[in-house]
């Protein structure tokens, strides 16, 4: 049921299309600043610690833990788990948690990045590992 | 320079409506506008500035006309959602203290009782966060979580919040919810998203509210029990870029600071506090981050009655709030400052006033708490 979801397309635009054209070749994006050292999530230009504009793009690993999360029950499309994800390269992230037994999340818990069609580019999401 | 004792609410009035169908959101704010100004005494002419937030329909110029107010020489459209209105009260008072207006008015309403609300402008994160179905309930569920498993917060600490609101609700004739209810009765009400129940939640109510702020001298003039702003202070919070995540507390831990540190008084000077209650979580962490209590203690702070007036030591909400009583247009903002202006008054009912209520807290929060949001404390005195 779950599977039959149906996500929004991304909108995209100058600033973020390399993330979702890497997502297209399931690479799972963020960005690094290299004047102060920190990756942030979700991608901006200039960034956000610093206001540098020494940003580049960086392939993650895609791993992470559940920060938190919370399933919502009453939606008309089913039950789903919102929740974020702390990457192993730092940032944490806004998702939702697929593929799993949403009765039995955890906070803690170990997950890895699975991407999602739409009728653009692939969304995003995370899974128990 | 400071706005300590420069502006007064000379006028409140919160609509007796929960539901309204047969009214027009602009036809609302008329409404509530009309109740403010006579509340304070004053007549529609003597309104030269005013401050709306997204709820207005059109907003400020179409506003403005359909009100007619003629003589508007300063407004200000901030929206920072249900905590707008906490924040146009501060910014009305630095207008009035630098002679930008003398007697402004703040107005909200809508019906999200009758009909769907219109959606909010999508910022910046829409296409890494839009899918993923953020709602105020799982929003406010995510920081509950969190809030549980680093502090070790219950179901049924969160419960007392409603049962307190429920004690104070049923004085309020007004109220949608007037029915006492027990810890038991709000943790077996089903679960909307984990942990929070729906008696974790706030009601929707169509309707809305309006205030004067005005001159201390023309205050003076007027013939309503006297009521300053002394502190204010606003802050906002998000994801940050997604470092140092940290959903337990809330920009209330900079706004409270900020507004007390103006006022010159402690958590501990409080004599009755509005508290924004748009779900059960949202007290209990605010109570923390404005001082109250400690960070993580807050479940215990508020257990056992210690929010009901006339049992505890701090009473809060004592019109029922947005658990029990009123959420107009789902921004409780303004309400929260009308239930405080009415204890600092003696106007609250018998049954819940404060005795020798001479300071009072009004907070809110606004968008989403375990996503992106502002807040905002108002430090109010009698004088």
């Amino acid at each position: 049921m779950a599977e039959a979801k149906k996500y929004p397309a991304p909108v995209t635009n100058p600033e973020t299309m390399p993330f979702w054209e890497a997502a297209k070749a399931g690479k799972f994006m963020i960005k690094r600043c290299t004047a102060c050292g920190e990756a942030h999530y979700f991608p901006r230009s200039i960034c956000p610690f610093c206001f540098s504009d020494k940003t580049v793009w960086e392939e993650a690993s895609g791993e992470g833990t559940i920060y938190t999360f919370s399933l919502m029950r009453k939606s008309p499309t089913g039950p789903y788990a919102i929740g974020y994800v702390t990457l192993k390269e730092g940032p944490s992230l806004q998702t939702n948690f697929v593929d799993c037994d949403l009765d039995k999340l955890k906070i803690g818990q170990k997950v890895k990045v699975v991407f999602k069609p739409t009728d653009g580019a692939p969304l995003p999401f995370f899974t128990p590992v | 320079m400071t706005i300590k004792g420069k502006a007064y609410i000379a006028g409140i009035y919160e609509h007796p409506t929960r539901h309204a169908p047969d009214k027009s959101t602009a036809q609302l704010h008329a409404e509530v506008a009309k109740g403010a100004v006579e509340d304070a005494g004053l007549s529609k002419d003597d309104i030269d500035g005013y401050f709306c937030a997204g709820d207005a329909p059109g907003g400020l110029w179409p506003m403005v006309d359909y009100l007619g107010l003629n003589k508007v020489r300063h407004v200000d459209s901030t929206e920072t959602g249900g905590c707008s209105y906490i924040i146009h009260l501060g910014h009305a008072a630095q207008a009035i203290a630098a002679g930008k207006c003398s007697v402004a008015l703040i107005t909200l309403a809508g019906k999200p009782r009758t009909g769907p609300m219109p959606p909010r402008a999508a910022g910046a994160e829409v296409d890494f966060e839009a899918a993923y179905g953020a709602t105020t309930h799982n929003a406010y569920g995510m920081c509950a979580m969190r809030h549980m498993h680093d502090y070790g917060t219950t179901s049924e600490q969160l419960a007392w919040i409603k049962v307190a609101a429920s004690h104070h609700a049923q004085y309020n004739p007004h109220a949608l919810l007037r029915a006492v209810v027990t810890v038991e009765d709000v943790v077996n009400s089903p679960m909307i998203s984990d942990p929070l129940h729906r008696m974790d939640c706030c009601v929707v109510t169509d309707g809305g509210g309006a205030l004067i702020v005005t001159t201390p001298e023309i205050a003076k003039r007027l013939k309503k029990p006297l009521v300053r702003l002394i502190g204010h202070g606003e802050a906002m919070k998000g994801p940050r870029g997604g470092k140092d995540l940290d959903l337990t507390y809330s920009a209330g831990v900079w706004s409270g600071p900020r507004a007390f540190e103006e006022a010159g008084v402690t958590p501990k000077d409080i004599k009755y506090a509005s508290i924004y209650d748009s779900f059960t979580i949202t007290v209990l962490m605010q109570i923390e981050d404005l001082g109250f209590c400690k960070k993580g203690e807050g479940g215990k702070f508020v257990a056992d009655g210690n929010l009901i007036s006339g049992v505890g030591k701090l009473p809060f909400n004592t019109d029922g709030g947005g658990l029990c009583s009123n959420h107009p247009v789902n921004r409780g903002g303004m309400t929260k400052i009308i239930e405080a202006v009415r204890q600092l008054r003696g106007e609250a009912h018998p049954k819940v006033q404060v005795p020798n209520c001479d300071l009072a807290i009004a907070h809110g929060t606004g968008g989403l708490l375990g996503v992106r949001h502002a807040a905002s404390t108002a430090i109010l005195e009698r004088v």
